[in-house]
């Protein structure tokens, strides 16, 4: 065997036990999360299941009120989504084509924002919250976080590069300036808008440090902070806690493996993750 | 573009104004009420350095600070390295190189409340997987959850195995957009693999590096979340890093002023680590 041979041999033996190390915790709460009650802290641990049972899943709806933390993640995450791409897009659109008094400060002080991290700002956030009197409502947990600086920028940056000139013939045919934006910007911007979507639903079904400061009552918990309840009691129901684990985070990897190109293009854009 | 003057600023305005409320508001208004003792419900009452200085000698905070610094400045070279290493094992010429690199960003993509979720039923001193394996090599059960040690230990690993799949796709970007004629020419003159990744690959690589190791840094300083549903912050707050203090200084126990005063104190940390990298980058230019 060639030194290359064998050299290319430890890379994957490297590789394959690397990603045996990233899998099982995955697959091992996937396979717990189907066991019965008594099989669950069974000594020594069944790998596979003896008797694959959905009653895990049946209880964190039935008895956890699971059904509804997960519709109030969806609601959230849509309309926030929908709201994000809306505000975002206005603004990356005016600061990437117009060139109007004070343009360039409000871009450096949005900019600078940019290095201020939510966790900084929870007290005075919460303060203005409650005064608005949005604590304790969904739209608490939805509206603050959609005018997001990373959202803008990306939108910016990627309209930046689209001609004037679609603008210009857009105008001499009659466009007024919202159609320009509906009609030209929009679906010239489509797959950064695609990008930014991803994000959005990503941040939204995952964040904690918001809705954790925007509400208390439970009726309005999402998945995120459900679980992190239930963590936190004193004798852990674990059955039904895996398999909201499991129905929660099954969304994502499905949307990651779907659009893994997306999340590759707006990392290198924007160089963050939040 | 010659336009309406008022056109540019409608745009601006939905998100602005949010952003402004909510965000804008409150950066200045935690400033303020840093300088005040404040319950939450009273009026806050202007109290000068007070919050700062009992801060500063507080011994619950200056052991938090130390904890999170170790957490942190072990966390940061374990990740980057792995993240490097993935990277450059997978930018080789091997086959499935998209599937391992799909694997190994897996974890990034799932929450991190349910990775301390998973990693905490993973780890539980007597149902748990980890320890089952530990025991077929006659390894007695390690209470990794329930020791402050062992706890501290955990955590890391775990934040390790979350998030070095993100940094690595940074680092692929990094080393893809290496010219190929500079291995090229490396191998024209018989070099080997070792001296093309330290002539070659390292040097080119350092910006790329630079930013992952201030971007890990800034991200693992607010380690709460993964915390939260793995540990708890315990055993004993021996893994309750700067973040979940701050929440429970200001929510738990109500001291609104300490509270921000301690959110000040992080974002001067945060600002200054971010002014080093832009010194170092010259200017931010990665």
């Amino acid at each position: 065997m060639t030194q290359n041979k064998k050299s290319q041999w430890l890379i994957y033996t490297i590789l394959i036990i690397l990603s045996v190390f990233m899998l099982f915790p995955v697959l091992w709460v996937l396979s717990s999360s189907l066991k019965s009650g008594t099989e669950l802290f069974s000594w020594p641990p069944t790998i596979f299941p003896n008797d694959i049972t959905f009653d895990n899943y049946i209880s964190a709806f039935k008895e956890a009120n699971f059904g509804r933390y997960l519709f109030n993640t969806v609601f959230v995450t849509i309309v926030a989504t929908a709201l994000t791409l809306i505000i975002n897009t206005m603004s990356g659109y005016a600061l990437a084509k117009f060139r109007f008094k004070g343009s360039t400060v409000i871009l450096i002080l949005f900019l600078s924002t940019l290095m201020i991290p939510l966790e900084a700002l929870m007290i005075p956030m919460f303060v203005v919250l409650k005064t608005l009197g949005l604590y304790n409502s969904i739209w608490g947990i939805i509206i603050p976080p959609a005018a997001t600086p990373t959202g803008v920028f990306l939108i910016r940056q990627y309209i930046l590069s689209l001609p004037d000139e679609m603008i210009e013939a857009a105008k001499m045919d009659g466009a007024n300036e919202w159609q320009v934006f509906m009609k030209v910007i929009i679906p010239l911007s489509a797959p950064v808008i695609a990008t930014l979507t991803i994000f959005s639903v990503m941040w939204r079904w995952q964040d904690y440090i918001w809705p954790l400061i925007a509400i208390s009552d439970t009726r309005l918990y999402t998945l995120e902070l459900a679980i992190a309840n239930f963590v936190g009691e004193y004798s852990v129901d674990w059955g039904p806690l895996l398999a909201m684990a499991v129905v929660t985070m099954v969304p994502m990897i499905i949307v990651f493996l779907f659009f893994q190109r997306f999340f590759v293009q707006g990392i290198m854009a924007t160089g963050v993750k939040e | 573009m010659k336009t309406r003057s008022w056109v540019p600023y409608a745009f601006l305005l939905p998100n602005m104004l949010i952003f402004g409320i909510f965000v804008g508001l409150p950066a200045i208004y935690g400033v303020y009420y840093s300088f005040t003792e404040w319950d939450g419900i009273s009026s806050p009452v202007f109290i000068g350095l007070e919050n700062f200085r009992h801060i500063l000698t507080d011994p619950n905070f200056l052991d938090m600070l130390k904890r999170t610094f170790i957490y942190v400045v072990l966390v940061v070279p374990f990740t980057v390295i792995s993240a490097l290493g993935l990277a450059w094992l997978l930018t080789r010429k091997i086959k499935f190189a998209n599937f391992f690199r799909t694997i190994f960003y897996l974890p990034v993509m799932i929450s991190f409340i349910v990775i301390g979720l998973m990693w905490n039923w993973i780890l539980q001193v007597d149902t748990g997987l980890i320890n089952y394996l530990l025991s077929l090599i006659s390894i007695d059960p390690i209470n990794w959850l329930l020791d402050p040690v062992m706890a501290n230990i955990s955590v890391i690993i775990v934040t390790i195995w979350a998030r070095v799949g993100f940094f690595m796709v940074i680092f692929i970007a990094g080393l893809q957009n290496i010219s190929p004629t500079l291995y090229e020419a490396a191998d024209i003159d018989g070099a080997s693999d070792r001296v093309k990744f330290f002539k070659i690959t390292f040097p080119m690589l350092k910006p790329i590096t630079l930013l992952v190791i201030i971007l890990s840094f800034i991200e693992f300083f607010k380690t709460f979340a993964l915390v939260v549903s793995l540990t708890g912050g315990g055993p004993i707050n021996s893994t309750k890093y700067y973040v979940q203090y701050t929440y429970d200084v200001g929510f738990n126990q109500g001291e609104f002023g300490v509270g921000s005063a301690l959110s000040l104190i992080l974002f001067i940390i945060m600002a200054v680590i971010t002014l080093i990298q832009w010194k170092i980058s010259d200017g931010g230019r990665v």
